[in-house]
């Protein structure tokens, strides 16, 4: 993984005096409210409902056992011994105390990490694939180039107060674990014959107003990547609305303009800057790349006999295996992923112990590193298949081995309103009732993949408008209220939800998702997804079957 | 006290009169000092930037960004060499940002510290990107 250099850690260390000076004037009353509010809002701490929240940057999704413990730590001498994975990949705190913040900030900045720019209007913490230098699927390792993007966005003097939010999410793998589709730039990486290109998309995005973003240019050669991102910045900071924070955001200047004029604009202002100081040297690319290099992986058969066995005798073994373990590229390896969904605890929630146990494990299965997936879960990507079942055993131990990646109960979900100052509804206790509903874990793999997301508002946090179903909490006359709406994906056969019709109360969702898998029992053909089932029948089942009943 | 910083040091306004960029537009005989707001096409005054001795840039709050992508502009596209002052809303933790595009003098909002803005102003050590007057930190590893 990327190690910071002497340059690198010296600008997050001044980072930390920064933000300790603003804090320090903030509370001397030098500092008016209003304007701290977007200075830590850059640094990434929010007041929320009941306390602060500080969302803490995890570059792509990768973390170290050394970062995973200084969070463990960090969560039990700062907050409340849990943390919460994020669907940007991240690691939020729900109880900080705003003037302990600079210490956090300084802890983290001893392991290499940082909260910069993990909000406000700014370009944002830059995701990618969970399987990226390791899937079976991939065209070429994404990391160093979200890692050129985020050396890139960090501190850029002239995007620091654009018109509102920009996320960048990078891809190079057939399936799209990065929903690049769905954010404000997307970058998808090909390599044709051992030459790399990229193909941008832009203004595509969740929120008030779903998008798919078209693709704004072909064929890109890698060292003009941050001429071109800088080109696209300027035009959003210059053109973008900012009379209305709902039209705001980038999809809204492509729509507007459309994406060929767009384009156009964004190719004129590139003309003077490609070729320019900006422009990505070979040296910089191998740099960064060498930091990316394969593992001292061993020679290994891919077929492992004893794994035979034990799936064999052992069901609780066997499923978590079908469900939550992947395919590698390296033979005799497997991508293990420990669903952080058990029933009955906030999804994405881990708790100090889990943090240091999948660091031990870390150390000892995965070459020392995990990855946070924006699913909500974690991710061991290089486990020899040999010691499948010990980690097995230690996983369930530990409360991880929760064989439903993918599943049902697999729900991506926002902190909802238990948390969030902005969320209409709760979202937290609307996930725990659906995973009560269906405890049968063989009727659950029997329904296959089925991606349910919640988002408490319209900010869309819990991309409801990316989930096979999709929930998201409204406010009706002070009361909450959920609309349901079906069809989406954020995978590469990216589509937005379509909503059922009207709203329900908080009780009778279960019902409600029950009366959809019944429609795809009844409809489905083999073994086909609940997506595909959909996109074969139409919506006009799901309402009959939901409002007539 | 003065609350405009040029060039580091604190000092008094000898610029004179700012015309605005209607004014400055619509003159024969061209003024060599122009106000423009964020909302104003910094295109217009490309042909103009060799006789101009002040451009102001305002920021009508200190949360609109669009004056630094001017201020880049007129620094890294047009070959602006003389006095670039931001003007309006100019709060001093963001003095370090507007350096690095290319301001060297800050008309400071009513109640700033100026000293402390002084001691803001020149930020980070590095930076990533280009910027004025700096190489972009991936150039300068190299160097």
């Amino acid at each position: 993984m990327y190690v910071y250099d002497e340059y690198d850690q010296k600008m997050v260390d001044e980072r930390v005096a920064q933000y300790r000076d603003q804090t320090n004037r903030f509370l001397a009353g030098e500092l008016p409210a209003e304007e701290f509010q977007h200075l830590r809002l850059r640094n990434g701490l929010y007041i929320q409902r009941l306390a602060p929240m500080l969302r803490i940057a995890v570059p792509y999704g990768l973390l170290s056992s050394k970062q995973l413990r200084k969070l463990a730590y960090i969560t039990r001498h700062f907050d409340r011994g849990y943390a919460h994975l994020t669907t940007r990949q991240n690691v939020q705190l729900n109880w900080p105390i705003l003037e302990e913040v600079p210490d956090i900030l300084e802890e983290l900045a001893t392991v290499e990490m940082h909260a910069i720019q993990t909000s406000g209007n700014c370009i944002r913490n830059v995701t990618s694939d969970q399987y990226a230098g390791v899937a079976q699927d991939e065209i070429e390792d994404s990391r160093p180039w979200a890692e050129i993007i985020r050396q890139w966005s960090t501190f850029h003097p002239e995007f620091n107060w654009l018109p509102r939010k920009f996320k960048i999410a990078v891809t190079s793998a057939t399936q799209d674990r990065a929903a690049v589709q769905v954010h404000d730039i997307g970058v998808r990486i090909f390599n044709n014959e051992g030459v790399t290109s990229f193909e941008i998309l832009a203004g595509g995005g969740l929120g008030r107003t779903p998008v798919i973003a078209p693709v704004i240019k072909q064929n890109l050669e890698p060292k003009h990547l941050l001429t071109y991102l800088e080109a696209i910045l300027r035009v959003y900071n210059r053109y973008g609305r900012r009379d209305n924070k709902y039209k705001a955001r980038i999809k809204i200047l492509v729509r507007a303009m459309t994406p060929e004029a767009f384009a156009e604009k964004v190719d004129a202002e590139w003309q003077t800057l490609k070729d320019g100081t900006g422009t990505l040297t070979n040296a910089e690319i191998s740099r960064v790349k060498g930091h990316f290099t394969i593992p001292a992986y061993e020679t290994l058969e891919d077929h492992v006999a004893e794994i035979d066995d034990r799936i064999a005798d052992n069901s609780g073994f066997s499923n978590w295996l079908k469900q939550n373990v992947k395919p590698h590229k390296q033979p005799g390896y497997s991508i293990v992923n420990l669903a952080l969904k058990q029933t009955g605890i906030p999804p994405g929630d881990v708790t100090d112990e889990q943090l240091e146990t999948v660091a031990n494990l870390a150390d000892e299965f995965s070459f020392g590193e995990a990855r946070v997936t924006h699913e909500q879960n974690l991710t061991l990507a290089d486990v020899p298949k040999r010691s499948l079942f010990s980690l097995w055993q230690a996983l369930v131990n530990a409360k991880l081995a929760t064989p439903n990646l993918g599943l049902l109960t697999d729900i991506i979900c926002c902190p909802g309103g238990d948390y969030c100052s902005l969320a209409n509804a709760k979202s937290i206790p609307v996930a725990e009732a659906i995973q009560r509903q269906f405890d049968d874990l063989d009727y659950l793999h029997d329904l296959g993949d089925l991606d349910i997301n919640i988002s408490g508002c319209m900010n869309a946090c819990g991309h409801h408008h990316v989930g096979n179903i999709g929930i998201l909490g409204v406010d009706k006359k002070g009361a909450e209220f959920y609309q349901v709406s079906i069809g989406g994906s954020g995978y590469e056969d990216a589509s937005l939800a379509k909503i059922l019709g009207p709203s329900f109360a908080r009780e009778e969702i279960p019902a409600v998702i029950q009366k959809l898998v019944n429609v795809h029992l009844d409809k489905r053909e083999g073994a086909e997804r609940f997506l595909d089932t959909y996109r074969r029948v139409g919506i006009d089942p799901y309402k009959q079957a939901v409002y007539t009943s | 006290m003065s609350q405009l910083i040029i060039d580091l040091e604190i000092t008094a306004d000898t610029a004179g009169p700012i015309a605005t960029l209607e004014e400055f537009l619509a003159a024969d005989q061209k003024p060599t000092a122009v106000l423009i707001d964020s909302d104003e096409d910094i295109e217009s005054i490309k042909d103009f930037v060799a006789t101009l001795s002040v451009i102001a840039l305002n920021f009508p709050a200190f949360s609109d960004g669009r004056a630094y992508s001017s201020a880049n502009l007129l620094r890294r596209e047009y070959g602006y060499t003389a006095e670039l002052r931001a003007v309006g809303d100019i709060r001093i933790d963001q003095l370090e940002q507007m350096t690095r595009c290319g301001f060297n003098a800050f008309q400071l909002a009513e109640g700033q510290n100026v000293d402390q803005g002084l001691e803001r102003l020149q930020g980070f050590s590095f930076s990533y990107q280009p910027a004025f007057n700096r190489e972009p930190l991936f150039r300068a590893r190299f160097s």
